[in-house]
């Protein structure tokens, strides 16, 4: 009798998903499918909208990091206008990205997966989530909070809003930062890079208890990709592409991010409405490549500052030639890349021109197209739009962060459930270990087909006629 | 006091209104104590069950958003719906201009997918339907606008819905871009 199982819809992570294990006539795991079963449309309903409203439209895609799309809708309308920044501006941009790292990576450890990590994988549903966080560590919750707060009051001081500000615009900002607020970031910051330092060791206070699960959950063998400085530090507002194999020998170095089309390629699969991204020159699907957190850190050389540089160099002996496999160093490198945006922030707003009203540049050119791409909290993002001489919109091909792991969730949902279901047994706990495998890239499924996804799980076997033998609910 | 219990869900949004929900910083450490989330995205109950208070952030855009309006409207004494999206049709009620076929044939085929992709269709993915706001699928008791609303209007509707009052939102609260 083969089975299927359904877990829906996914939680707590952003947007709308389901997974279905097919088990073989022994109870063991045969194949397993991730579906995103939202698709939205932006592409097609931004066409004939004038480009400078993409950098109000595209932020609707996610409410996490509506930050990304607003400044990579910008950068592809700087690229229209053939714009290069003000130097206040661009440093403005990165400081509003960089307290957006902060907010999500917050976000996304304390309120969403450190549950798994603080209870464990299999522990009761009731108090696996932020609430019982709050209860068992309240400090450790506070700092959480209090971090998101940090990143997302500097955003709201910037561009009027939390949640899908309007500060950035084609050719530059719209608003200067103004002295009062540049002093209240600095008044607070040196504590604020204190919790990240806090979560950091955290979880390598985890790992410390817990090497092996760290090390082995959900691991297997991929390429990386991501944005580098010229120094190739990690670079998360515009740099050049890289993209190394899994065993750290570079396979694309300093691909200019209007050149993606040269290196990515998009395979549709007939189960998900999510695309599947994959390295052109490899194939599909010998050709996955990771980005987020950990293919940042995966190709990258260092970081841009101290403390997150010391990290760096500590979490990169981990791995052989510098590159770590298992999905759970997601958490590890995300934590270390809140700690470099927040040291960032404090070098952005304690610059000299930071507060200068030199933020915008007008422009009497429109190219035909332009392509803006900026690493977001869950990695590469590309948006690239074609006008007509009005300025009107005449296409947009968007690639998110989360659709480029797509073949790399299916692959750890699949190590997951082959590790852990054995002759037919599943539990509710054995199910929340393939969601934690999902979690750890953070997906934002609502992004990720510019469309959402949601994520409740459910469990029904079904008989092989197709009547309903059992139901389990996490 | 019994803890009040809600409910939420997003359906075709962008969580952007239940980011702002956790706007109220550490709000959310006092609110613990008056409020149980049973099943919400950010926990990990996956079935709705009988609740005082049902939230629903995003529009209708495919049916099993509306299978979803439906089983939260079943289980929720009060039904108070967040943001744009769940109130008007929001952003994405402009796929409407559009057919589904439009929509989805761009989507697949864009310069960097695969050349003579076909559009999914499987059985496990739900079709699109015109994109609705919530009222035209379930009946909605309250009303919170906004893209997203604002930290402080969400904390004020859930106040006055815990003193036992559907709130009227103060001007203030009512202010946008």
């Amino acid at each position: 009798m083969t089975r299927k199982i359904v877990i829906e819809p996914v939680t707590r992570i952003e947007g709308h998903g389901k997974v279905t294990i097919h088990l073989n006539e022994q109870g063991n795991v045969d194949k397993t499918y991730l579906h995103v079963t939202q698709v939205r449309g932006f592409e097609k309903f931004c066409e004939g909208r004038l480009f400078w409203e993409m950098p109000v439209i595209t932020p609707r895609i996610c409410g996490i990091c509506p930050v990304s799309h607003h400044l990579a809708a910008a950068k592809a309308g700087d690229a229209i206008l053939g714009v290069k920044l003000t130097p206040t501006a661009d440093k403005l941009r990165r400081l509003l990205h960089m307290a957006q790292m902060v907010q999500s990576h917050a976000l996304h450890f304390f309120h969403l997966a450190s549950p798994d990590l603080i209870f464990g994988m299999e522990a009761d549903p009731a108090k696996r989530n932020v609430i019982g966080v709050i209860a068992a560590m309240p400090d450790a919750a506070v700092k959480g909070v209090k971090l998101r707060a940090f990143g997302q009051k500097i955003i709201e001081a910037m561009g009027h809003k939390r949640v899908h500000p309007n500060a950035a615009v084609p050719g530059g900002m719209n608003r200067a930062l103004h002295s009062d607020k540049r002093d209240e970031i600095l008044s607070q910051i040196d504590d604020i890079i204190a919790d990240c330092q806090f979560a950091v060791d955290l979880f390598k206070d985890y790992c410390d208890k817990n090497g092996e699960v760290a090390e082995s959950f959900a691991d297997f063998k991929s390429a990386y990709l991501g944005l580098v400085d010229d120094n190739g530090n990690a670079e998360y507002y515009d740099g050049k592409l890289r993209l190394k194999d899994q065993d750290g020998m570079t396979l694309e170095d300093d691909v200019a991010p209007e050149d993606y089309l040269s290196i990515i390629e998009e395979k549709v699969e007939d189960w998900s409405y999510l695309k599947f991204p994959y390295y052109k020159k490899m194939g599909y699907p010998a050709g996955m490549y990771r980005v987020g957190p950990l293919g940042r850190l995966n190709v990258a050389d260092g970081c841009t500052t101290p403390l997150a540089d010391k990290e760096f160099k500590e979490f990169k002996k981990l791995g052989k030639n510098g590159i770590l496999q298992g999905s759970l160093y997601y958490h590890y490198a995300r934590l270390i890349e809140m700690l470099n945006c927040a040291e960032e922030i404090k070098a952005l707003t304690g610059d000299k021109d930071i507060c200068s009203t030199d933020i915008w540049l007008n422009s009497d050119c429109l190219n035909e197209e332009g392509v803006g791409v900026i690493e977001a909290p869950r990695g590469t993002l590309f948006h690239h739009y074609w006008v007509d001489k009005t300025g009107k919109m005449l296409k947009a091909n968007l690639i998110v962060a989360t659709g480029h792991n797509n073949l790399a969730m299916n692959r750890a949902v699949n190590e997951v459930a082959h590790a852990f279901i054995k002759d037919g047994k599943v539990t509710e706990g054995i199910l929340n270990r393939v969601e934690v495998a999902i979690r750890c890239y953070d997906p934002c499924l609502s992004c990720s087909s510019h469309a959402l996804g949601h994520m409740p799980l459910e469990l029904t076997i079904h008989e092989a006629d197709g009547s309903i033998r059992q139901v389990l609910r996490s | 006091m019994a803890k009040v219990k809600v409910i939420s869900a997003w359906l075709d949004a962008c969580a952007g209104c239940h980011m702002s929900f956790l706007d109220i910083d550490e709000a959310i450490i006092g609110l613990a104590d008056k409020i149980e989330l049973l099943a919400t995205p950010i926990t990990d109950f996956k079935e709705f069950t009988p609740a005082d208070v049902g939230i629903i952030e995003g529009a209708i855009s495919n049916e099993h958003d509306e299978e979803v309006a439906k089983q939260i409207r079943a289980n929720c004494k009060i039904l108070m719906v967040w943001g744009d999206c769940a109130v008007f049709g929001g952003i994405v009620s402009m796929r409407n201009l559009f057919s589904n076929e439009e929509v989805l044939d761009r989507y697949y085929s864009t310069e960097s997918t695969t050349i003579n992709s076909k559009i999914p269709c499987s059985e496990e993915l739900p079709p699109l339907v015109k994109v609705k706001p919530i009222n035209q699928v379930v009946k909605v008791d309250c009303y919170v606008p906004g893209c997203p609303p604002s930290a402080k209007a969400i904390l004020y509707a859930l106040s006055e819905l815990l003193e036992g009052r559907i709130p009227v939102l103060p001007s203030e609260t009512m202010r946008y871009d």
